[in-house]
């Protein structure tokens, strides 16, 4: 019946079965679901007209009838997923299959440095005040179709818990995994991750397909730091290249909090990553960095918003894509500097690499500036191969192709290289030469260095853009 | 080694190289002098194979060998280098990552294994300090944030590392103080030898007064006007490209 239907009333009408089936759910999630469902309820799905979507196209994901998946969840095979670690260790890996939490595939829920990672449906019970404090108070639903529909769909997916003075020096890495379906299915995992003061940890988010078949995977994680706290998380999405995948990542950050968020979008065919930071103190530290690598005809819609709600606080925004044959890119940063916020030091960076005639990038700086004593700097580039620099190359008796390959890597490389989780780095390397034509002739290493010096890199990226 | 026959060359529809010919043996050093925009800097590049260009008469025999039909890279293989007259910034690859890169191409075109890392750090080290270079550059980004010095110092590195059998330097002197221009010479002399020959480009005679040349030419309007010995450097400090008998043609680009 529902396959039958599209757009916003199928999903209404989805909502309307997916509750009265949720007996089991708590009873406080119910308002927060039912404010959700209102929200989309009014507001709908954006279109090309709506500012915020001006250059992505949903209309394949609302004309597309998706399916919850089974309840009972799909088997899948333990091997099915090495090629999505970075890492030997079973211990750190949890897994979300179809947005439920697997506890058979993942490592141990309380691990001995008191942190806790385990099911969010179980957290909502045996975490309760924490999970009720903090779910869906972060992260927009309004005027937000995919956030909402996420929200409203609430079930599962993981839990993340850093209790007060913990430092977590292993990294926790989440994955999250779609099964083939005979359908098109939907799941809308959800990630929430509380970190308490003056603790730290490091956060790996990867997203994955095992199918080539088309699916849905609409995802929300809220950060929340408390005083001083570290926090380090990257967000590898690696799904299917049919897949669509929809994506909002809310930081908020307290009193002298520095969290550094990576966005890597490498697979699906229409992509949107949305991350908003949010100081909510002073003194916060927050670096976006973002790499895109897109073929085919995949689309990316990397969208920022960072909220200068307090003064004395940095966010540094680093995205760099690089784009081959007809694929599109399209990047938003809207940095808001609010009345009072003095002091504020807020720098973005977007830099495009065209390896093709028909690709295509939109991007758009925004900022909104209400204080007088701040430093706020954008900067875009849209390029192609420098070729000078393989003429360079190529004087030295390096081979045309290998030239491009050692510029493409370098060019993606200053973004890989602010990754300071190491087997996640050499993983992303290899990813990359996999995305890339020619990727294979690079065999030779890696051509730049790594710094582990936060301020390292930050000066870097500050005299590369003053240089270029 | 080298022989140039009625090389004509051209970017765009304009014409630069109007007929070049040179002779080039074994061990010789060869300095071609030239105003501005007389098509100096344009021989260095075809020579070392740069696409912008194209050739559109005339032929290079390299070692009896059609080297206009050769790509850059090939041409590198071959034994050919040339020393820019801008080198290249490349944000992101390391001088280091680069030199191994350059050197283990050209061990496989001779089919012989890469070089050991060790070797390759003893080597790079003992060169660099040919041409006073700090050797945390070759951590850097190749040629970026370099000084104008550094920057050509580093080619002559470059040059040490590669061993070629022809070297062609592109005003490598030209925005250098007199230390650095020494630093520079020096790095050169210690490299002459019977089988590596040089072709020297340049605007100002001073620098001839350290890499003293086997021969001399003038290029005016994309034509050698006058060949010599270094002795024609010293007329030419003295009378200017006006009193050389036949510079009379208008420059070009």
């Amino acid at each position: 019946m529902i396959q039958t239907m599209t757009g916003k009333d199928a999903w209404l009408a989805e909502f309307e079965q997916f509750e009265a089936q949720s007996g089991k759910s708590p009873e406080w999630l119910r308002p927060v679901r039912k404010a959700a469902i209102a929200s989309f309820t009014e507001f709908g799905f954006p279109t090309l007209r709506h500012e915020e979507w001006r250059f992505t196209n949903i209309a394949p994901i609302v004309n597309t009838a998706f399916e919850r998946p089974n309840a009972e969840g799909a088997r899948i095979d333990r091997n099915d997923l090495n090629r999505y670690r970075f890492s030997e260790s079973d211990s750190n890996l949890f897994v979300v299959v179809n947005g439920r939490f697997d506890a058979a595939l993942s490592g141990k829920g309380k691990r001995s440095d008191g942190v806790t990672v385990c099911s969010l449906a179980d957290a909502m019970e045996s975490h309760r005040s924490v999970v009720e404090a903090n779910l869906a108070r972060h992260a927009s639903v309004r005027d937000n179709a995919f956030a909402a529909l996420n929200t409203a769909f609430v079930e599962d997916g993981v839990f993340v818990h850093i209790p007060k003075n913990t430092v977590s020096t292993e990294p926790i890495h989440l994955l999250f995994v779609t099964t083939p379906a005979a359908g098109a299915i939907v799941t809308h995992p959800r990630l929430l991750v509380v970190a308490e003061e003056n603790c730290q940890a490091t956060i790996v988010e990867t997203y994955a397909g095992l199918s080539e078949t088309k699916y849905l995977t609409n995802s929300v994680a809220e950060f929340v730091l408390g005083e001083n706290a570290i926090v380090d998380h990257y967000k590898v999405e690696r799904e299917s290249d049919a897949a669509y995948h929809m994506a909002t990542r809310q930081l908020q950050l307290s009193r002298s909090s520095n969290m550094s968020s990576h966005t890597v979008s490498l697979g699906g065919g229409l992509v949107r990553n949305d991350v908003n930071a949010y100081f909510g103190g002073e003194g916060g530290n927050c670096m976006m960095n973002g790499l895109y690598v897109q073929r085919g005809s995949q689309h990316v819609d990397n969208h920022l918003r960072v909220d200068h709600a307090k003064p004395h606080c940095n966010s540094w925004e680093f995205y760099k894509g690089i784009l081959d044959d007809e694929s599109r890119a399209v990047f938003t940063g809207r940095i808001i500097v609010r009345e009072g916020a003095q002091k504020t030091d807020a720098k973005q960076s977007n830099a495009n690499l065209l390896l093709s005639n028909n690709a295509l990038v939109d991007t758009k700086p925004q900022l909104e500036i209400l204080a007088d004593d701040v430093k706020c700097t954008h900067g875009a580039t849209v390029g192609q191969l420098n070729d000078e620099a393989i003429f360079y190359l190529r004087t030295r008796g390096v081979s045309k192709d290998a030239a491009r390959s050692l510029l493409i890597y370098a060019f993606a490389g200053e973004s890989i290289g602010q990754v300071r989780v190491a087997p996640l780095r050499d993983r992303l390397q290899e990813l990359l030469a996999t995305r890339l034509a020619h990727g294979e002739s690079l065999t030779f290493g890696r051509p730049y260095e790594y710094s582990d010096d936060f301020n390292e890199i930050v000066r870097n990226a500050d005299r590369r853009r003053h240089t270029s | 080694m080298l022989e140039i026959k009625n090389l004509h060359a051209r970017i765009d529809d304009h014409e630069i190289l109007k007929g070049i010919n040179l002779t080039i043996g074994a061990g010789e050093v060869h300095s071609i002098m030239g105003p501005n925009g007389s098509g100096k800097s344009t021989l260095a590049s075809v020579l070392a194979g740069n696409e912008a260009f194209e050739v559109t008469e005339g032929e290079v025999l390299y070692n009896g060998q059609d080297l206009l039909a050769m790509a850059p890279e090939e041409r590198a293989w071959a034994g050919i280098f040339l020393a820019f007259q801008y080198p290249v910034e490349i944000p992101g690859v390391s001088t280091t990552y680069f030199l191994k890169a350059a050197i283990n191409a050209m061990r496989k075109s001779k089919g012989q294994p890469e070089i050991d890392a060790n070797e390759f750090l003893n080597m790079a080290r003992e060169k660099m300090k040919l041409v006073d270079l700090d050797d945390r550059l070759m951590t850097r980004a190749i040629n970026e944030g370099f000084s104008g010095g550094e920057k050509k110092r580093n080619e002559v590195f470059q040059m040490a590392m590669l061993e070629p059998a022809l070297a062609i330097l592109d005003e490598t002197d030209s925005g250098l103080d007199i230390d650095a221009l020494k630093i520079v010479a020096k790095g050169v002399n210690s490299l002459r030898g019977k089988d590596r020959s040089f072709l020297v480009v340049t605007h100002y005679q001073r620098l001839l007064n350290y890499i003293v040349p086997d021969y001399v030419h003038v290029l005016v309007g994309g034509r050698i006007v006058r060949s010599g010995g270094k002795e024609l450097a010293h007329e030419l400090e003295a009378n200017g490209y006006a009193g050389i008998a036949g510079a009379v043609e208008q420059p070009v680009g």
